[in-house]
C-alpha cells in the first residue's frame, strides 16, 4: 500500500481522534489558525461578508454623486473628510470608489467569498474526506486572504487614496504617479495586495483539484460527484491557470511603476513634460490582464452554477436533467473561457481578422451555456418544487443568467461591442450575469448549507424578503442602464449633468440610486439573519432538506474529522430524487435488487 | 475507517499531485512573461542583446546539479545515507553556484550599460531570468532543510516523501531554465 494510506491514517485520523477524545483545543487552534476545512470556509464566508458590505457601500456613495450630483450629503464630510468636502465626493475620490467596488467584489467577495467558503466547506464533506489534501496550505490560503485584505485596507487610508484607475487598472493611468492621485502610491499597495491574493487562492485552488481527485470515499466516482463539486473543480482548474499570468503582469507593473522600466510605456508626455519611458506597450498589459480577467468571471459563475443545479433538484425533487451534458458543458465553458479575453479589447485596434475569430469563440459559449439553463428549466419542469429560500435564490440565478446572458449575445459581437465598449450597456451586462446572479448562487448556498454550517436554521421570512427585494432591486437598478448605454452614456463619469445629451437621464439615474439604497439595506435582513441564526437559530435536523449527498450524513455539528465512525461509502449517484415511489435514497444506500437501473 | 482510506484513490501522494498543479502554475506564469515577449519582440524599438557568458556557465551547474539529485534521492531509497548526505550537499552547493553565476551574469550586463531599465528586451531579460532565479532560491531552501536534517543525528525519518518532493521541484526549476535560455537564444 502507497503512502496515501499511511499519511491519510496518521495524520486525519490522529486529528479526528485528538477531537473526540480532548475537547478542549485552545481557542486560537480551533478558531484562528484552524486547519479544519469548516473552519476555514466560515473565515472566508465572514471575511466575504464584510468585504460585500464595504464594496456594496461604496457603490451607494457613488450612486449619491451619479442620481445627486447637485445635492450635497453633510454626512459624507463626517465620514470621508476632505473626500467630501461640503459633503460632495471629490472626482477623484469618485474613481475610487468605483475602482475598489470592482476590485473588492469581484476578488475579495465573489472569488474569495464564495470559491473559497462553498470549495472549502463542501469539497470535503460532499466527496466523502476527512480534510483536504494539505490542511496546512488551506490554512494558509486563508491568512494570504487575509493579509490581501489587511494590504487592500491600508491602501484606503493612505494620504493620497486608494487606487482609483478602474479594476481593470490599465497603464499607462495605473503605471504613472502623475496620472492621478490614486496611482501615487494606492497603486503599489493594490498590487502588493492582489499578489497576496493569487497566492491564497493558489494555494486554495491546487487543494482542491488534489482533493477530489485523490481522496474521494469509496464508491465515489467522478460521475457519482454532485454538481457543486464540478463546479468548484472546473473553477479550481481556472484559477490554477489563469492567475499567474495576471501576476506576471502585476511583477511587471509594479517594475513600470518603481524601478524605471517601460514594459507598458512609451511616448509620454505628462504636463507638458516628456516622459523618458520607450518601447513599451500599453495594450500587452490588457492582454496579461484580461488572460486573467476572462476566466476571472467563470471563476465567479461557475460555483454559482454548480451551487444552483444542486439545489434546483433537490428542491424539484427530482434528479437533475442532463447530469453527463452539465460536466460537459462546464468543460466547454471552462476551455472556451482561455480562448476568448481579447473580446474586452475590440476596441484596441486590432486586426479584425483576428477579432472576428473572438467574436466566434465568444459566441460559441452561448452553446454550453444554453444546455445549463435548459437542464435547469427541465430539472423544473413538472418537478414537485418546494420554494425554500434557497430555492428562490436559485431560480434567481437562473432568472439573472438568462437575462444578463443573452446581453453578452450582443456584446459578443465586435461590430456591435465598438459602439457599446464602456457604456452603462456594459455595466448592465455584466452586473446581471456575473455579478448579481453569483451572488445568488452564493445567497441559495448560504441558505440551503447554513444547518450544515451552524447546526442551525436562518429564519425563513427574512430570507423571503431579503431574496424578493433584492431580485426585484437588482432588476430595476440595471435594467434601465441598457437603455442609457444604448443612448451612448459612457461608464466611469463623474456628473452626467455635464453634458447636454445625458442630461435626460438625470431622473433614471436618481431612480436607480434610490434603489440601491433600499437594495443595500435589505442586505442588512441577510447579515441580521446570518449573525443571529448563528447562535439563536431553530436547531436543525441532520437531513433538513431531505438531500442524497453525504454532508446531510454527518451529525448535525460535525467535529474535524466529518465523521464519527468510518467514512460512508457511497453506492449511487447524487440524483435518486422520486425514485421507485421513494421521496430521496440517500447516496450510501446500496442500490436493491429489485431498483430501476440508473446511476 | 482503514479500510475506507484504503480504499480512497492511491496512486499518487497528495503532496506530490499539489506539487504538480503547482508546477502548472508557475509555467503559466512564466508562460504569461514569455508570451508577452514574444508579442513585445514582434513590435518597433526592439532592441537584441548579448546573454552574457555566464548564464552558460550557470546552466552547466544546474544541469549537473540535477544528476546529483537524481544520485542522491537514488542513495536516499538505497538507506545509503552516507552517499545521500554528500550528494545532497553537492546539489544544494551548485545551486548556490547557479545562483551566483546568475548575479555575475547581471552584474556583466550592468557593466555594459545593459541595465534593467536601459530597453525593454533587457527589461524583460532582468525579469524573467530574475524571477527564474527567485524560484531556484526557494528550491535551495529545500535543499538546506534536507540537508541539515540529513545531518541531524535525531532525525529518523526514512520517508522519502520530502527528498522526492524537492527532487520533482529542483528538475522542474532546471528545465524551466533550460526552456528560458533556449528561449531567449531563439527568439531575440
Amino acid at each position: 500500500m502507497s503512502n496515501v494510506v499511511s499519511i491519510q491514517d496518521s495524520a486525519l485520523h490522529h486529528s479526528h481522534e485528538a477531537h473526540e477524545s480532548h475537547h478542549h483545543q485552545s481557542f486560537i487552534s480551533k478558531y484562528v489558525f484552524s486547519q479544519d476545512h469548516k473552519t476555514i470556509a466560515k473565515q472566508f464566508l465572514i471575511t466575504g461578508i464584510i468585504w460585500a458590505v464595504v464594496g456594496a457601500f461604496f457603490s451607494v456613495v457613488f450612486r449619491l454623486q451619479l442620481g445627486f450630483p447637485d445635492s450635497t450629503f453633510p454626512f459624507l464630510e463626517n465620514l470621508f473628510g476632505h473626500w467630501a468636502k461640503g459633503g460632495k465626493i471629490t472626482p477623484e475620490f469618485y474613481y475610487a470608489l468605483v475602482t475598489m467596488h470592482g476590485t473588492i467584489l469581484v476578488f475579495f467577495v465573489l472569488t474569495a467569498g464564495l470559491s473559497g467558503t462553498f470549495a472549502n466547506f463542501l469539497i470535503p464533506l460532499q466527496i466523502g474526506a476527512r480534510d483536504m489534501a494539505s490542511p496546512l496550505l488551506n490554512m494558509l490560503s486563508y491568512w494570504f486572504f487575509f493579509a490581501a485584505s489587511i494590504v487592500m485596507i491600508v491602501s484606503l487610508f493612505v494620504q493620497t487614496g486608494p487606487a482609483s484607475g478602474g479594476w481593470t487598472i490599465y497603464p499607462p493611468l495605473s503605471a504613472l504617479g502623475e496620472a492621478s492621485v490614486g496611482s501615487v502610491v494606492g497603486m503599489d499597495y493594490w498590487l502588493v495586495s492582489i499578489g497576496l491574493f493569487i497566492i491564497s487562492s493558489l494555494l486554495g485552488g491546487l487543494n482542491y483539484v488534489s482533493t477530489i481527485l485523490n481522496l474521494r470515499t469509496k464508491g465515489m466516482s467522478m460521475t457519482r460527484m454532485p454538481l457543486t463539486i464540478w463546479g468548484l473543480f472546473f473553477t479550481a482548474i481556472l484559477g490554477i491557470l489563469s492567475f499567474p499570468v495576471l501576476l506576471s503582469g502585476a511583477v511587471l507593473l509594479l517594475f513600470d511603476r518603481n524601478l524605471g522600466t517601460s514594459f507598458f510605456l512609451s511616448d509620454i508626455i505628462v504636463a507638458g513634460k516628456i516622459l523618458p519611458n520607450e518601447g513599451g506597450s500599453p495594450i500587452l498589459f490588457q492582454h496579461l490582464f484580461w488572460f486573467l480577467g476572462h476566466p476571472e468571471v467563470y471563476i465567479v459563475i461557475l460555483p454559482a452554477m454548480g451551487i444552483t443545479s444542486e439545489i434546483l433538484a433537490i428542491n424539484s425533487r427530482k434528479p437533475i436533467f442532463g447530469y453527463m451534458a452539465m460536466i460537459g458543458s462546464f468543460f466547454a465553458i471552462c476551455t472556451l473561457a482561455f480562448l476568448v479575453w481579447a473580446h474586452h479589447m475590440f476596441v484596441t485596434g486590432m486586426n479584425p481578422f483576428l477579432g472576428a475569430v473572438f467574436v466566434l469563440l465568444t459566441l460559441l459559449i452561448a452553446v454550453p451555456s444554453a444546455v445549463k439553463v435548459f437542464n435547469w428549466l427541465t430539472t423544473l419542469w413538472r418537478g414537485n418544487i418546494r420554494f425554500t429560500p434557497a430555492m428562490v435564490a436559485a431560480i434567481g440565478f437562473v432568472s439573472l443568467f438568462i437575462s444578463g446572458g443573452l446581453t453578452g449575445i450582443f456584446v459578443g459581437n465586435a461590430a456591435l461591442d465598438i459602439a457599446l465598449h464602456d457604456t452603462y450597456f456594459i455595466i448592465a451586462h455584466f452586473h446581471l450575469v456575473m455579478g448579481v446572479a453569483a451572488f445568488f448562487g452564493m445567497f441559495a448556498g448560504i441558505y440551503h448549507w447554513f444547518p450544515k454550517m451552524y447546526g442551525r436554521e436562518m429564519n425563513n421570512t427574512l430570507a423571503y424578503i431579503h431574496i424578493w427585494v433584492t431580485l426585484i432591486g437588482a432588476y430595476l437598478i440595471f435594467w434601465p442602464m441598457h437603455y442609457t448605454g444604448l443612448a451612448g452614456m459612457p461608464r466611469r463619469y463623474y456628473d452626467y449633468s455635464n453634458w447636454e445629451s445625458f442630461k435626460m437621464f438625470g431622473g433614471m439615474n436618481q431612480f436607480i440610486s434610490i434603489v440601491v439604497i433600499i437594495v443595500f439595506i435589505t442586505q442588512f435582513l441577510f447579515i441580521i439573519n446570518f449573525f443571529y441564526s448563528i447562535w439563536r437559530g431553530r436547531r436543525a435536523t441532520e437531513n433538513p432538506w431531505g438531500a442524497t449527498t453525504l454532508e446531510w450524513t454527518t451529525p448535525v455539528n460535525p467535529g474535524h474529522g466529518n465523521w464519527p465512525g468510518e467514512i460512508p461509502e457511497v453506492h449511487r449517484w447524487a440524483y435518486d430524487y422520486s425514485k421507485d415511489g421513494k421521496d430521496f435514497i440517500m447516496q450510501t444506500t446500496p442500490v436493491g435488487e429489485e431498483e430501476t437501473k440508473g446511476h | 475507517m482503514n479500510t475506507v482510506a484504503m480504499e480512497q484513490n492511491n496512486r499518487i501522494h497528495p503532496f506530490k499531485f499539489n506539487l504538480w498543479i503547482a508546477i502548472g502554475s508557475m509555467v503559466m506564469m512564466f508562460a504569461g512573461l514569455t508570451s508577452a515577449y514574444i508579442v513585445k519582440r514582434n513590435q518597433a524599438g526592439w532592441q537584441d542583446y548579448q546573454l552574457p557568458p555566464e548564464f552558460l556557465y550557470s546552466t552547466a551547474a544546474i544541469i549537473i546539479s540535477s544528476l546529483t539529485m537524481v544520485l542522491a534521492k537514488r542513495a536516499f531509497k538505497g538507506r545509503m545515507m552516507a552517499r545521500y548526505r554528500k550528494l545532497i550537499f553537492a546539489t544544494l552547493s551548485l545551486g548556490i553556484v547557479f545562483v551566483v553565476l546568475q548575479v555575475l551574469g547581471f552584474t556583466h550586463l550592468y557593466r555594459m550599460g545593459l541595465t534593467h531599465n536601459s530597453t525593454v528586451s533587457v527589461s524583460f531579460l532582468y525579469v524573467i531570468v530574475g524571477f527564474h532565479a527567485l524560484h531556484v532560491a526557494g528550491g535551495i531552501v529545500a535543499l538546506l532543510v534536507l540537508a541539515l536534517r540529513s545531518r541531524s543525528k535525531k532525525e529518523r525519518n526514512y520517508s522519502s516523501i520530502s527528498v522526492e518532493l524537492a527532487g520533482i521541484y529542483w528538475h522542474f526549476v532546471d528545465l524551466l531554465w533550460i526552456y528560458l535560455l533556449v528561449f531567449m537564444f531563439m527568439i531575440r
